[in-house]
């Protein structure tokens, strides 16, 4: 009697907690609403599994509790119940699955004509690099890499020396315009996490990875490193700012190109 | 319908040869270096819970760390990093992969299957040793210059083997040689299970006869045997790269300003070797768990498993998809992101078997005569923290939603409730259940009840909430969160109370060792069968069993080992080896 009732009790309070608690997703900054689409619709679906199963067990608990006299009833099975069942469950996971496939499918896919941003990781910062004024990137290697060349750009490359570097942790992108970011690490594992992106994905030494997103609102979000990089991790952070257009252009015109990273540090 | 008919006695005339035994001459014979799967279990399942007791204290050092950072002056980020790492390490390979299988499988299978003993008695025992050397091995990174290695219990290159790590000096190389040794000891243990399974079943005893405790081991073992062999070679190629410099996980890098010797590796590589045992893992943990709770439930709900061939069916299916499934760690590691609809579409596959086993528990509550004795207290908690951890599972398969949940909290609680909790409360249960029989004595069941209240309730407060901090966004393997917007100020005080929480409920454990070393010479007598039970392991001339388990004759199975409450039999149970009853019908 009262273990069914402390059971069914369990489900109660994790409803309660469910709808009462503070802790609730960041609010969205980017296109993602999908995903959080699918997290809405994901949750709805197995917390009716949830409370269903448990509620259900708990009834049984409270019913079928023993009693001086009582037998059980001896049913090996029931196809027609486990057909029902197993059915009930196939439609449930392909209502989950098939929204979630077909999110990723898009998010996979940048949009064509998105603006490109590299990130690098490195123990423990952040630094960026966007194309410059001939929309290319300059090739990279790690053998290029010293204190004046942190990215390892290739100072053979013409395409690179209009690149701009920003090695200070804080990367400005424009409101509205789909951002391929490619992502490089010159060291260990690191992965890109903005909270309020939704997106995000690691950085692998030793090859480039991507993932895009539209920023929908202007502000300044924090940049944290979620795949563990040793003993500095938590202290990895970086700062985004969504600018409006013309902010946007005031900071770009602000940074320096590869090349006049170069000579500032030959002098 | 299920195997319950008796036509032609219902058993096979072929009969399995009686084995030649050992027979421990001396103490040390006998108790020590034996050949006996029961004290074997005992050996498992002692250096397990051992260990695991330094991963629990383990873990409480890592939550006053989250609830007050900084305030305790020996836990710096070294302290914490290599705590974690341990933790991690511990409970999943060298407790829980070695009380299910080592533990619970060399004590279970030879008596569920009516066996004297395993097939191989000798690699059974030399098992054990490799397994306590591994673990020693694993202790000892205490003690060397850096201490342990601390680089997440993934151990994922470059980062493992680097400096920047805790424990990169030797931690890391002691680590790897213990999990090589591990793997070398499982695979001389679990070859035993498969084919004592296989070969050593007594007459009347078909594979849809066995207990499903039986066939969840064993699924585990034939799991384990093809999965271990992944990490084996990830931690070999590692343990190169840490010693000789060469380069399979690791490509060309600058660290700290300096360039590196390492070129051509990839990182991936491993994470693929190491998911490929990681995620069988899981349900090499689960399936013994699964088992054990249907014959919980089963006895002390005096009904029948209910669809035991569908249980049977679906134990076979999580083992096969679980191998094809391992990607879904991996979705934002930077693999070819296609493999995305592969991995997502296979691990929400597994959903459905899951689920079909979880129904057929709660329908076996239905109409049943449920006893709330302390097994069944454990196997209900269970039942809870697995439907909860299982279905946060499908928020971490499908592929898109784990994307903003990947790496934070909402992972921690959700394995924890799931691999963590579940499958903890299953081997309380076990051990409440199956004391009787190991010793003789019963459990004091007052003091056991009180143990499962603190732990089931306690545990489902420290990871229930967790999932919503990770619904946040805040980050797992964080030492210090430090102040950050999007966190709100309300998670410090959850944090203590999950702290508080954790504690309680690892003290409460002290209730459970002292009941269980209190009963040793103090509880009531068992008898050779307390719980009225049908199968197998429960009907033995001896309790505890001798050696050899069942006296001069092997036992004869007639029917499968759930005849509780059968139509027209006098009793409420209807053990496997007793003889064909009047009135006893093929429905």
């Amino acid at each position: 009697m009262l273990v069914a009732a402390i059971m069914a009790l369990v489900v109660v309070a994790s409803l309660l907690f469910h709808f009462l608690s503070p802790w609730r997703p960041t609010q969205i900054a980017s296109n993602w609403g999908f995903i959080d689409d699918t997290l809405a619709l994901t949750f709805i679906v197995t917390s009716i599994g949830f409370v269903a199963v448990v509620l259900f067990m708990s009834y049984c608990l409270y019913r079928f509790r023993h009693q001086p006299g009582r037998r059980s009833t001896y049913e090996p099975e029931n196809r027609r119940l486990e057909l029902l069942l197993g059915g009930i469950t196939t439609v449930a996971v392909i209502l989950l699955l098939a929204p979630g496939l077909s999110v990723w499918g898009r998010f996979i896919t940048p949009p064509e004509g998105a603006m490109e941003v590299e990130a690098v990781g490195a123990q423990w910062s952040w630094s960026f690099r966007l194309p410059g004024a001939d929309k290319h990137f300059g090739s990279t290697d790690v053998r290029f890499i010293d204190t004046a060349n942190a990215l390892g750009v290739n100072p053979a490359d013409p395409r690179g020396r209009d690149d701009l570097i920003v090695a200070n942790g804080e990367l400005h992108l424009p409101e509205g315009q789909p951002i391929k970011v490619l992502l490089r690490s010159i060291d260990v594992l690191h992965d890109f996490y903005v909270p309020e992106l939704r997106a995000k994905m690691d950085l692998v030494p030793g090859m480039e990875t991507y993932f895009w997103f539209t920023p929908t609102k202007t502000g300044q979000f924090e940049i944290l490193c979620v795949a563990y990089c040793g003993i500095g991790h938590p202290q990895m952070r970086g700062t985004l700012f969504i600018d409006s257009d013309s902010d946007y252009r005031k900071w770009l015109a602000a940074q320096k190109t590869f090349a006049q990273t170069r000579k500032a540090e030959a002098f | 319908m299920t195997d319950v008919s008796i036509e032609d006695d219902g058993v096979p005339s072929q009969e399995v040869e009686d084995v030649e035994l050992y027979h421990a001459t001396s103490w040390l014979t006998k108790y020590v270096f034996s050949q006996d799967a029961k004290v074997i279990a005992i050996q498992y399942a002692c250096t397990a819970i051992a260990i695991g007791l330094v991963a629990l204290v383990l873990s409480w050092l890592i939550r006053l760390q989250l609830a007050f950072p900084g305030a305790i002056p020996f836990i710096d980020a070294n302290v914490y990093y290599q705590a974690v790492t341990m933790h991690g390490m511990i409970m999943v390979v060298y407790m829980l992969t070695a009380i299910f299988l080592g533990g619970f499988g060399n004590y279970l299978i030879p008596l569920m299957i009516g066996a004297r003993d395993m097939v191989f008695p000798f690699v059974n025992m030399l098992s054990y040793w490799v397994y306590l050397l591994a673990t020693l091995i694993l202790a000892a990174s205490y003690f060397v210059p850096g201490g342990p290695s601390g680089a997440g219990w993934t151990l994922y290159p470059p980062q493992a083997i680097l400096t920047g790590t805790p424990g990169h000096e030797w931690g890391i190389i002691l680590m790897l040689a213990s999990l090589i040794l591990f793997i070398v000891g499982f695979t001389m243990g679990g070859l035993n299970y498969v084919v004592t399974v296989l070969q050593a079943r007594t007459r009347g005893m078909t594979l849809m006869r066995m207990p499903l405790t039986v066939w969840g081991i064993f699924t585990a073992a034939v799991m384990a045997l093809l999965a271990f062999p992944g990490l084996f070679v990830a931690c070999v190629m590692l343990l190169l790269d840490r010693t000789l410099g060469t380069s399979f996980f690791v490509p060309a890098i600058v660290e700290m300003g300096e360039r590196r010797d390492y070129s051509g590796g990839s990182p991936i590589l491993f994470q693929h070797l190491f998911w490929f045992f990681g995620h069988p893992e899981v349900y090499i943990v689960a399936l013994p768990a699964f088992g054990m709770v249907s014959d919980l439930i089963s006895v002390h709900a005096r009904k029948n498993i209910f669809g035991y061939r569908m249980m049977v069916w679906a134990i076979l299916a999580i083992g096969i998809l679980s191998m094809v499934v391992w990607g879904h760690h991996m979705y934002v590691s930077g693999m070819n992101p296609l493999f995305g609809f592969f991995f997502a579409v296979t691990t929400l596959a597994i959903a459905v078997p899951t689920a079909m086993k979880v129904y057929n528990w709660v329908v076996t509550l239905w109409r049943a005569d449920i006893h709330f004795t302390t097994p069944m207290l454990f196997a209900l908690g269970f039942l809870i923290t697995f439907v909860n951890g299982g279905i946060t599972g499908l928020y971490l398969g499908n592929v898109i939603v784990d994307v903003p949940l990947s790496a934070t909290l909402f992972v921690v609680a959700h394995f924890h409730m799931v691999m963590g909790i579940a499958p903890v409360l299953v081997i309380f249960g076990a051990i409440y259940h199956w004391y009787p029989k190991i010793t003789g004595r019963m459990m004091d069941e007052r003091l056991g009840k009180i143990h499962f209240w603190i732990t089931f309730l306690g545990a489902y407060a420290v990871f229930f909430p967790m999932h919503y901090l990770g619904l946040v966004g805040v980050p797992r393997r964080f030492y210090e969160m430090g102040e950050t917007a999007f966190v709100p100020h309300s998670a410090v005080g959850l944090n203590i109370f999950m702290t508080v929480m954790a504690l309680i409920v690892g003290f409460s454990q002290l209730i459970f060792f002292y009941n269980a070393f209190k009963s040793l010479k103090h509880g009531a007598l068992a008898g050779g069968n307390p719980w009225r039970a049908a199968s197998l392991e429960w009907q033995t001339p001896e309790t505890p069993p001798g050696h050899g388990n069942w006296g001069k004759q092997l036992p004869i199975v007639y029917r499968w080992p759930y005849g509780y409450s059968i139509p027209g039999a006098p009793d409420d149970f209807l053990p496997q080896n007793a003889p064909p009853q009047r009135g006893e019908h093929a429905t």
